[in-house]
C-alpha cells in the first residue's frame, strides 16, 4: 500500500513537472540586422573537377568567368560576329 | 562588382515554361511551389499576348528584407537575396509585402498548415556549407558555386530570361533592342535608361 502511495506521488510529481515554466530570456538582438547563420561566398569554393575554372578565394576570376559565361546568352553577338 | 539579376524579354518569352521546369527539376522544388512562373498578358488577343517569366527579382531595396519580423533575410556579396530557413516561422508577412509574389510556401500539414517560406535562390543555395548535401535539401543546387548560372536563365530557349551580372544583362538587351528596333517600350526601360534624347518623350504606349 505504502509502495502504491509513494509511486502515485512520483507520477503527480513528475506529471507537475510538465507544467513548469521554462526559463525566458530575451536574446539579445539588433533589429534589422540578419540574424541567422553565416553564407560563403561563392567564390569561395573549389572549382568542380569538370566544370568552369577560376582561382579559388578570387572573386575577380569568378566575375569574371561568369560574366563570359553569361556571353552565351547573347546569341546576337554569337550569329552576327 | 557583379550584382546579380534577371530580366526577361516580353518581345521574345513564347511561354513554354522551359523555365520553371527547369528550376522545378535543377532545385528539386516540392509539390504546389512554385519558385518561377510565366504570367501571360491579353492571352489569345493576336498582336496583344504577352509573357514574362516571374520569380524573386532579388531587389536592391528587398521589401520582404524590411517586413520580416525575424530578420531571416540576408544580401549575397553579389547582390542575391537570400534567407535562413532555420529562422522562418512561415509568418507570410514576406508573401504580402513582395511584388512579384516570389515567396512561396509548402503545405506543412492538415487545415492548409503553412510552411516555412521558399523561394528564387538564384541558384545560389543558402547559409549552409556550399554544395553540401544539407544545402541542396534545404535550399536546391548552388549553381553560382559552381561557377554557372541559374538553370531557367541558361535553359531558356528563345533566350528572353536573361540572368547574371546586371552590367553584361543590361548590354545584351541593349544591343538587342538596338538591332532590332524595337522593345524599348519594355516595362521599365524608361527608368533603367531614361528617354533618350534630352528631353524626348518615352515611346508612345511605353509602360516604363
Amino acid at each position: 500500500m505504502r509502495r502504491l502511495v509513494v509511486a502515485i506521488v512520483c507520477v503527480g510529481l513528475a506529471a507537475l513537472a510538465g507544467c513548469m515554466e521554462m526559463e525566458q530570456s530575451a536574446t539579445p538582438s539588433k533589429q534589422g540586422k540578419y540574424q541567422g547563420k553565416p553564407d560563403a561566398d561563392p567564390w569561395t569554393s573549389e572549382p568542380l573537377a569538370m566544370g568552369p575554372k577560376w582561382k579559388k578565394d578570387d572573386r575577380a576570376s569568378w566575375e569574371e568567368q561568369i560574366k563570359k559565361r553569361q556571353l552565351g546568352q547573347h546569341e546576337d553577338r554569337r550569329i552576327y560576329q | 562588382m557583379a550584382r546579380m539579376k534577371f530580366l526577361c524579354d516580353a518581345e521574345r518569352c513564347i511561354e513554354c515554361n522551359g523555365c520553371v521546369t527547369a528550376c522545378k527539376n535543377e532545385n528539386e522544388v516540392p509539390w504546389g511551389v512554385n519558385r518561377r512562373r510565366v504570367v501571360t498578358v491579353n492571352d489569345g488577343v493576336i498582336g496583344a499576348e504577352k509573357s514574362i517569366s516571374v520569380a524573386c527579382m532579388h531587389c536592391s531595396d528587398a521589401p520582404c528584407m524590411a517586413v520580416c519580423p525575424v530578420d531571416c533575410f540576408y544580401r549575397t556579396g553579389d547582390g542575391v537575396v537570400l534567407h535562413d530557413k532555420d529562422l522562418c516561422i512561415g509568418c507570410g508577412y514576406c508573401f504580402y509585402a513582395c511584388p512579384f509574389g516570389a515567396p512561396q510556401f509548402p503545405q506543412a500539414g492538415a487545415f492548409g498548415l503553412r510552411g516555412k517560406m521558399d523561394k528564387c535562390t538564384f541558384c545560389a543555395g543558402g547559409p549552409e556549407t556550399d554544395r553540401s548535401d544539407a544545402e541542396f535539401k534545404k535550399y536546391g543546387r548552388n549553381r553560382l558555386a559552381e561557377g554557372k548560372l541559374p538553370a531557367c536563365a541558361e535553359m531558356c530557349s528563345t533566350k528572353a530570361l536573361l540572368g547574371g551580372d546586371g552590367d553584361v544583362v543590361a548590354d545584351i538587351y541593349r544591343e538587342r533592342v538596338l538591332r532590332r528596333g524595337k522593345g524599348s517600350e519594355v516595362w521599365g526601360w524608361g527608368t533603367a535608361y531614361g528617354p533618350g534624347k534630352p528631353g524626348a518623350q518615352p515611346p508612345q504606349g511605353a509602360k516604363s
